[in-house]
């Protein structure tokens, strides 16, 4: 069975490219049970927001 | 701060073209075709100054024209001979990932939790200091593809493209950085609320 490591990665690539169907079902079986994982998955909608929104600062900034 | 007239600040608008300055350096690498994207940017930005006239916003629509002119930048290199600073690709390996046990589950400690009001974050100018400073804690050569990703939105391909990595080798460096900053931003701003 899946693990945590390859349930991340799957939804890291998740962004990048469809999944199979059987990457997509071993992907649900394993967050029907893992709730680190689950939250793991929205929260990279959220980085993905987040980023997008963000502006980039002057590493300088840190100084004043 | 002058609201209505942000262009005629000579200090507001130098200290705003170092922070596009150094933000076009890290994604192109070229020092002369950052210098160039920043001027297009900026003197595209000053020509229609006159849609222009709110100062709170003026940096996220000075990088918006920024981000344009770098993605053009960068797919203007697929042919072009490649910087052979990320070929290699040292970070390419999981072998090293601390946050999970070798079982491959979380470690207790690392498992992520409930982010609560996300929502809410976009105003908060406080968040958007811990963001970046996870951001810049991030290694080089994942903060610069995950900019490209995210920030300057290309596409996996156009990535691959510009640097010539291989897929595999992208996918591996976006899921490192995802992981690195979701789990920063937990440490500093989502799991430090119950500290303060």
């Amino acid at each position: 069975m899946m693990n945590c490591q390859q349930a991340t990665r799957l939804m890291s690539e998740a962004q990048e490219r469809p999944l199979s169907l059987k990457e997509q079902a071993e992907l649900k079986v394993h967050t029907l049970i893992c709730s680190g994982c689950r939250r793991f998955g929205e929260q990279m909608h959220l980085l993905r927001r987040f980023t997008k929104a963000s502006r980039p600062q002057d590493k300088d900034d840190s100084n004043q | 701060m002058n609201d209505s007239r942000p262009f005629t600040d000579n200090g507001q608008l130098n200290e705003l073209r170092q922070q596009m300055l150094s933000f076009a350096r890290l994604q192109l690498s070229d020092e002369q075709q950052a210098e160039d994207v920043v001027q297009e940017a900026l003197a595209g930005a000053l020509k229609n100054a006159a849609a222009f006239n709110r100062a709170a916003s003026l940096k996220t629509w000075m990088f918006a024209i920024l981000k344009n002119k770098i993605a053009d930048a960068l797919r203007g290199r697929y042919r072009q001979p490649q910087m052979t600073d990320i070929d290699d690709c040292k970070d390419c390996s999981l072998a090293d990932d601390q946050l999970f046990n070798e079982r491959g589950h979380w470690h207790k400690d690392d498992r992520p939790q409930r982010w609560d009001a996300p929502e809410q974050l976009v105003h908060d100018e406080h968040f958007w200091r811990v963001f970046d400073r996870c951001l810049d804690a991030l290694p080089a050569e994942q903060a610069r593809v995950f900019m490209m990703r995210e920030f300057i939105e290309l596409d996996s391909q156009e990535i691959c493209a510009a640097l010539e990595l291989t897929t595999s080798n992208l996918h591996v460096l976006l899921y490192r950085a995802r992981l690195r900053l979701r789990e920063c931003l937990e440490d500093h701003w989502f799991g430090a609320g119950e500290n303060t």
